[in-house]
């Protein structure tokens, strides 16, 4: 196959172990890393609205106006940690940055509601935090909504039902997968992904260009191995590392986090085997590409950043621009965040989720290719 | 302690401008990282959700079942990518995520909707993603308030009995850009700043320069502030490229002042960077140095800096954690400056803080840095 030399590769192999083990500082920040900065980011990657903080200026003064400042807490999505005597308090709680919204219950409010007549309640939003912003100023208007017909005399009137509940259209909402809409169970094995990749880029990253730099690269140069002896034996050692730190983190993710995990373990692992052969080799193009040091750590940069903004980490790939939307085809992360988030929330199998695994096995194969001749150029 | 000589400062700082500008692809790339990154995030990131793909499972088939989801096709929010037949179909749609959301509309519907009675539809949503489902569910109750008040009112109008009137301050749109551009700037010289210099000493030891720099009567406060100058004379041009980035590609506003600007770049910048020079000190070695520097900077002032997710409802340890995270000052005084306009009345906590972090990276690493040979 490839016309490989086993006795050869094999002692690359046996060299590059040897290599790591002398450096267990180095390998003890590919160890221990990724448990460190899952666990941190786990607990970071939260979206929710809950408790946002709220200064409220009642200026009614009534059993009513409370009560909405009550029903704005009991929703779990508001937690009023300040009130205002003056309207300028509102201004200078946004200003600082301390509050996501600023609430203000017109004088009168319990009067118009009672009157029938429409009574309007002011919300400031700080719009710095455009995410928080919208859904913040969305969960506002509909308690306030909610509450409005709660009360008025006139919802009351049309009623005329038990239980309070309105005629009309009655939504049964239902969230699956994620029945509490919690957005750590979404986030966290995309952290995975990423602490994933970041590993597998520093592991390979500078294989080949620190050859170059202390001068080895040379010694290699003269010796029988063939680029793809090279790259393989480069590769192979430290994907046993990569898969180890896999375990740990899927653990801390499952047993911490209590991350559901409703598919298969083998599916996992073997999506993560595919993926991380795929990161190692971009991370090995980038070094053999790299003259220095310095060179291959900037060009990993800017592959990573873009690799995590364009993967659907933060921002739902549907939502980009169409152009943006056909670059993330490029992108492995999104493919195995498209997996891990199949595999841990819904449960889903290979018939579904096998067209992210091929493209990452495309993706792998023709990169460490690609590396391998490219490491040929770099060589003459 | 010696006197300090500006003359050998300088003759520093020169030595290390030379060294930059030899590697040319890196200088290069110092200036065009920045500025390329904040162009492609201001275009990629956008929170606004439209189209959502939807499926429809219409047991009603009546006019009315019908004018519901005609309600939700000219939203804009929804697009009805699927109509049903069974109950069986829905969830290897879901699974697969073939459609975000899936409206059943029960057989009784209309009949319901005659009797003035509540008329139940069951809205499916895949919760995965927790954010766009919520928006997704606000949206698809807003469309049925509106839709509910139509036919049960038939051309009655109801007062709206209380309703909020939101006002939005500072990004008045919610344009996403506006939120991104000022924080990323934090966040990319922070990385930056951090890469470019955690090479420098360990590149003198590594390359064995170290033993020159030994024997010359450089003190090494000297030596830090030498190697720190050509770097501070990069990250500001980056920063003004952003800035102008931001305010041509994007319409960023810039509310605030310039030379409050300049001053916290000032702080922020020596900070970032001693960081990197105490890693490098401290590592002696490149490759440790630059792993140290990338793992102590690129996810912490990614997800730690309050660029994306929200400080304030982090668990208390995790807020601690972060206040040694320099990113989150300067990501909270960009925006106030650009967005808010506030200064430093509002904004001298994070001034302090940025103040604190960069005597402490400078003092680190002059104190890391050992001019003796062991």
């Amino acid at each position: 196959m490839l016309g490989l030399n086993w006795g050869r590769l094999m002692e690359l192999m046996r060299k590059e172990l040897r290599q790591t083990r002398r450096d267990p500082q180095a390998l003890r920040v590919v160890l221990v890393a990724p448990i460190v900065q899952l666990i941190i980011f786990g607990y970071a990657v939260n979206t929710d609205i809950r408790d946002a903080r709220v200064i409220l200026f009642d200026r009614d003064h009534t059993n009513v106006s409370r009560e909405l400042g009550q029903t704005l807490t009991a929703s779990g999505h508001f937690k009023i940690v300040e009130t205002a005597d003056r309207a300028e308090d509102l201004v200078e709680a946004l200003d600082h940055g301390r509050m996501v919204l600023g609430i203000e219950i017109p004088r009168g409010f319990e009067g118009d509601l009672a009157a029938g007549k429409a009574a309007t309640v002011q919300v400031l939003v700080d719009g710095t935090m455009s995410n928080t912003a919208t859904v913040a100023q969305a969960y506002a208007g509909q308690i306030i909504l909610r509450f409005g017909q709660r009360h008025s005399h006139t919802a009351a009137q049309t009623a005329k039902l038990p239980g309070g509940s309105l005629p009309g259209v009655d939504l049964r909402v239902r969230a699956w997968y994620n029945p509490n809409l919690e957005s750590r169970i979404y986030n966290v094995p995309a952290v995975m992904g990423s602490v994933m990749m970041l590993m597998a880029l520093l592991l390979t990253s500078l294989a080949v260009v620190r050859e170059r730099e202390v001068g080895t690269l040379e010694q290699l140069m003269v010796s029988p191995l063939r680029p793809v002896e090279l790259i393989l034996g480069k590769t192979v050692p430290v994907v046993g590392i990569a898969l180890l730190d896999l375990t740990i983190i899927a653990s801390v993710a499952i047993l911490w986090f209590g991350i559901p995990m409703r598919g298969s373990f083998v599916l996992l692992f073997f999506a993560s085997l595919v993926y991380i052969v795929c990161g190692l080799g971009i991370g090995l193009l980038i070094s053999t590409a790299s003259a220095t040091t310095q060179e291959a750590f900037m060009t990993m940069f800017m592959f990573f950043l873009p690799a995590m903004i364009f993967s659907g980490f933060f921002f739902p790939i549907a939502n980009m621009p169409r152009v943006f939307q056909l670059v993330s085809l490029l992108d492995p992360l999104r493919y195995y965040l498209e997996t891990v988030r199949g595999i841990f929330l819904k449960g889903a199998g290979v018939t579904v989720l096998w067209p992210q695994i091929a493209t990452l096995a495309v993706m792998g194969g023709s990169i460490l290719w690609l590396a391998s001749t490219r490491f040929r150029k770099t060589s003459t | 302690m010696p006197r300090l000589s500006l003359k050998r400062l300088w003759a520093m700082a020169r030595k290390e401008a030379l060294h930059i500008g030899r590697d040319k692809r890196s200088l290069a790339m110092a200036f065009a990282v920045p500025a390329a990154m904040v162009l492609l995030f201001g275009y990629v990131i956008t929170f606004d959700i439209n189209d959502i793909p939807t499926a429809v499972l219409d047991q009603s088939r009546t006019a009315q079942s019908r004018d519901l989801v005609d309600a939700f096709r000219s939203s804009g929010y929804f697009t009805v990518t699927r109509t049903l037949g069974s109950d069986a179909e829905i969830s290897p749609l879901l699974t697969r995520g073939a459609v975000r959301m899936v409206l059943v509309i029960p057989p009784d519907f209309a009949k319901h909707l005659a009797a003035a009675e509540p008329a139940p539809v069951q809205c499916l949503v895949d919760g995965g993603d927790a954010n766009t489902a919520s928006i997704a569910i606000n949206y698809a109750q807003a469309i049925v308030a509106s839709f509910s008040a139509k036919a049960v009112l038939k051309g009655r109008t109801l007062p709206v009995p209380a309703q909020a009137e939101s006002r939005v301050w500072y990004n008045e749109d919610l344009k996403s850009s506006n939120m991104i551009v000022p924080g990323l700037m934090a966040t990319i010289m922070m990385i930056l700043s951090a890469l470019l210099t955690s090479l420098t000493i360990a590149r003198e030891w590594e390359r064995g320069t170290m033993e020159q720099l030994a024997a010359t009567p450089v003190h090494r406060l000297e030596v830090i502030f030498g190697k720190l100058l050509p770097y501070l004379g990069i990250g500001f041009v980056d920063i003004i490229l952003v800035a102008v980035v931001g305010g041509v590609v994007f319409a960023v506003p810039f509310r605030g002042s310039v030379p409050f600007l300049m001053v916290t770049a000032l702080l922020f910048l020596v900070g970032a960077q001693g960081l990197g020079m105490f890693i490098s000190a401290a590592a002696k070695r490149q490759f440790l140095a630059t792993q140290l520097a990338m793992l102590v900077t690129m996810l912490p002032s990614l997800l730690l800096s309050g660029l994306i997710f929200d400080l304030a409802s982090m668990p208390t340890p995790l807020q601690l954690i972060s206040l040694v995270v320099p990113a989150r000052y300067f990501v909270v005084a960009l925006r106030g400056i650009f967005l808010k306009g506030v200064g430093p009345h509002v904004l001298w906590a994070q001034g302090l803080g940025m103040l604190i972090f960069a005597v402490a990276g400078i003092t680190l690493a002059v104190r890391a840095f050992r001019k003796e040979i062991a």
